[in-house]
């Protein structure tokens, strides 16, 4: 669906679909303390959009797990790494958010999405499962000792409705 | 975040305010099983009346009691949990294992 070419995010077919209406993008150190930042940070950012708090608190989950991946599985708790996060706006009222890291990559995708799988268990495994859930649509790409993008999209219909009006 | 304990015999309750991810994940967990390992405890009560965030790494800390307390033949309660927070304890199905209580006296009185 969408690739990952020279650190610049590409989407084929996103741009014809919509604009990007704002955007807000940063990197932190793959430090756990920043963790609340970049969820409090993307959830501030998403409260422009026509939401209710229960949409931002699912938004600051869906980040929170993301980053807390990179850095736990990504950098395996190394704090000497870096986390990239983007959030875009579309013209559409839908929130796209990426977050990538460059750490040791995930060598089945497929495997570490199921809802029981973790090869850690004292997070149970939620992680992906509330990321497919709380969001419409979700990619992750990864690569053996490159790392991992995980990009997750979600609807805000009373915005597209506004929108069509 | 911040974690009181507080023991009454066999029973220890646990208030933990602020937010429950991966930063406090270890501490928190390190915090109780010290209890949990040089006392006897037979019922414990997280009482989650000030936490506003919880995710995967938190769900962690409490399946992972859970177990513990199990495999001594102990209880476990939760209590306390605002809308959002108990959002995700139903969502990752923890309410099937551990009760849900409003107060710490609604557990007493059952």
């Amino acid at each position: 669906m969408w690739s990952v070419i020279k650190g610049r995010w590409t989407s084929p077919g996103l741009e014809l679909r919509m604009n990007v209406k704002n955007y807000v993008r940063f990197e932190f150190s793959s430090m756990p303390e920043n963790v609340s930042f970049a969820r409090s940070c993307v959830g501030a950012f998403a409260a422009q959009l026509d939401c209710t708090l229960e949409d931002i608190e699912e938004i600051k989950l869906v980040v929170s797990e993301a980053v807390s991946n990179s850095i736990i599985h990504g950098y395996n708790g190394s704090t000497d790494g870096k986390i990239e996060v983007m959030a875009s706006i579309f013209d559409n009222g839908s929130l796209e958010i990426i977050v990538k890291d460059f750490g040791r990559g995930i060598e089945n995708v497929e495997q570490a999405m199921e809802p029981t799988y973790s090869s850690d268990s004292s997070r149970m495994g939620l992680g992906f499962t509330f990321m497919r859930s709380f969001m419409d649509e979700m990619d992750v790409i990864s690569e053996p000792g490159q790392g991992t993008s995980v990009r997750m999209l979600r609807f805000f219909p009373s915005q597209n409705h506004q929108a069509m009006a | 975040m911040n974690a009181d304990f507080k023991q009454v015999r066999d029973t220890l309750v646990v208030r933990i305010s602020g937010e429950l991810d991966m930063l406090v994940a270890d501490q928190l967990r390190q915090e109780i099983d010290r209890r949990l390992d040089n006392t006897s405890i037979s019922t414990l009560i997280l009482n989650l009346e000030k936490v506003s965030f919880i995710d995967s790494s938190g769900l962690g800390v409490i399946i992972g009691r859970y177990k513990k307390v199990s495999a001594q033949q102990g209880r476990m309660y939760i209590v306390g949990a605002c809308p959002p927070v108990e959002k995700i304890l139903h969502f990752s199905g923890i309410n099937k294992l551990v009760p849900l209580y409003r107060s710490e006296k609604d557990v007493v009185s059952n």
